[in-house]
């Protein structure tokens, strides 16, 4: 009995010491987001709160708690608040199997991968309810959009990760990044770069991120699903939104890019590499956001289902063939099955 | 009791209640959401029987995906509750005739010497390494290979059929060939015209 309170503290402190940073990276990634674009379009961003604008999250933060949240006289009350939290548990319930260096993740599980999916594929939920309950033509729209976009997508992200549980042998998120230990040029994104580069686009088409943001589309339909939020409940969806970007970033660390292995054998590896190569990915987010004009939607349904699938089942026969006949050093893998 | 079995009654309680309410509530974008949760927690009992990657892939398969499409269709429709109910003193002997039917089935079914819960004892615990994903893998692309891969291709049958059935080309529609747009060059578009400027 001592030994499952004991079990229950120590596991409550570990996801603290998971969401607690994880929060406050969302915080700065915000901060990020509109210092990075700022420079990319030769202007300072903010810079008045705190050192250097450092303080501008929390400012944002205090604002958004302090709005009243209004619920539209003809909304479906209870589903209308229970959207945000809907986007919101599965965006931080993904973070239980990631692993952050060797051996330090919350649940070691075999099927890692698949929990990541499974997670990520339920936070649509948040957007399709929260669209329906505004009871407001833009949501719905809005919510339609994401909704169809979303399932295009994770099609193509799930071929691609089928790559990599084919080369790594394993659906445990630490023992693929171990798989790729030997330096950079073991990665995997070497290998599968083209199901890296689909992976990676079709995350930032899963996020609603722009290029793909046409579910909110702030010219067409205001701000999609998100409307009609005010307040603390809108800050939800945001916080979902970046914990999201973090979490795509996170997965596309640890199976295309050897998650905490350092580029260079000799160097040490740490969990240092793990948050330098998150970041670069991030960085990635932001630069597409200031890069690429908003795609019309029926051009992402186009790239999603007539291009992307079609690329990742291709390269998954190539990889096939190539773990058949054992083209070394990523393919000549031999699992532990026995038939 | 142990925590594994209360961990059963408070999913299946769940399952049950939220299974009860898809067909009692009005609203069915409310009934499409209890039906995910009847999912939801069906996976979690699942989850129980260490079933893990039949549990995980019932959420993705499920509820990532089959009923957010499902939500979708519900949502854009505006139905009339009232109309549905006229039939409803009508077709109950029908519908109370299936149910009692299918209840028989069922009570032979467990009640039977070959399908009694003792004839099943539960397997032991398999341990922390043994890997569900890597067991069913093996069974399904080693021994069970053939049968895998006639499922696959009545699904492929099945999945093309839907399309041709519900395909229908409106030659009015306009659509974009990215390949004749990309193969677009300067010359067929533009016309540089070289004139000297004329004076007012």
């Amino acid at each position: 009995m001592l030994d499952t309170i004991i079990l229950l503290i120590t596991t409550i402190l570990k996801i603290v010491a998971i969401v607690i940073p994880l929060l406050i990276s969302v915080a700065y990634l915000t901060l990020a987001e509109r210092k990075v674009i700022g420079s990319m379009q030769v202007r300072v961003g903010p810079n008045r709160v705190g050192w250097k604008g450092m303080g501008q999250p929390f400012a944002d933060l205090f604002k958004l708690l302090t709005k009243e949240i209004i619920v539209p006289t003809n909304a479906s009350r209870f589903l209308f608040l229970t959207a945000p939290i809907l986007s919101l548990a599965p965006a931080f319930a993904a973070w239980a199997v990631v692993p952050f260096a060797d051996g330090v993740v919350l649940a070691d599980i075999n099927a890692g991968l698949l929990y990541v999916l499974a997670m990520t594929s339920i936070g649509v939920y948040g957007v399709i309810i929260a669209g329906w309950a505004s009871n407001s033509k833009y949501a719905f729209l809005g919510s339609m959009r994401s909704a169809a976009q979303i399932v295009a997508y994770e099609i193509a992200m799930g071929f691609s990760l089928i790559g990599v549980l084919m080369v790594a042998g394993s659906l445990n998120l630490g023992d693929i990044v171990r798989a790729q230990e030997g330096g950079f040029f073991s990665w995997f994104l070497i290998p599968l770069f083209p199901l890296a580069i689909v992976y990676f686009i079709s995350g930032v088409a899963e996020t609603n991120r722009a290029p793909f943001d046409v579910a909110e589309g702030e010219s067409e339909i205001v701000a999609g699903y998100q409307v009609d939020y005010s307040g603390m409940a809108f800050a939800v969806f945001f916080l979902a939104e970046y914990a999201n970007m973090i979490m795509i970033s996170v997965l596309a660390v640890v199976m295309f890019l050897g998650g905490w292995l350092s580029p260079i054998p000799f160097i040490p590896d740490g969990i240092h590499w793990f948050f330098a190569k998150t970041a670069l990915m991030l960085f990635f987010f932001l630069w597409f956001r200031a890069t690429f004009p908003r795609y019309r939607y029926d051009q992402i349904m186009r790239l999603g289902w007539k291009v992307f699938i079609p690329v990742t089942i291709v390269w998954i026969a190539v990889v096939g063939v190539a773990i058949y006949f054992g083209i070394g050093p990523w393919f000549d893998i031999r699992t532990g099955v026995t038939g | 009791m142990s925590f594994e079995l209360f961990l059963f009654y408070f999913f299946a309680a769940i399952t049950v209640g939220a299974a009860a309410c898809v067909i009692s509530v009005r609203n069915p974008v409310h009934a499409a959401m209890f039906l995910v949760l009847t999912f939801f927690s069906t996976a979690c009992i699942w989850m129980l029987l260490e079933a893990e990657f039949l549990a995980i892939t019932l959420v993705l398969v499920y509820v990532g995906a089959v009923m957010v499409l499902f939500l979708f269709v519900v949502m854009m429709l505006d139905v009339n509750v009232e109309p549905l109910r006229e039939g409803f003193v009508k077709y109950l002997p029908w519908g109370a005739a299936v149910g009692v039917l299918m209840f028989i089935e069922m009570a032979f079914l467990i009640t039977q010497r070959y399908f009694q819960s003792e004839n099943f004892p539960a397997p032991a615990a398999s341990g922390p390494e043994y890997s569900n994903t890597e067991a069913l893998g093996v069974l399904l692309y080693d021994q069970f290979l053939f049968q895998f891969e006639v499922a696959a291709v009545i699904l492929l049958v099945a999945i093309v059929a839907a399309i041709a059935l519900t395909m229908r080309r409106r030659p009015e529609t306009k659509y974009q060939k990215p390949h004749q747009q990309i193969d677009v060059s300067k010359s067929d578009r533009l016309r540089v015209v070289q004139m000297p400027s004329e004076k007012r």
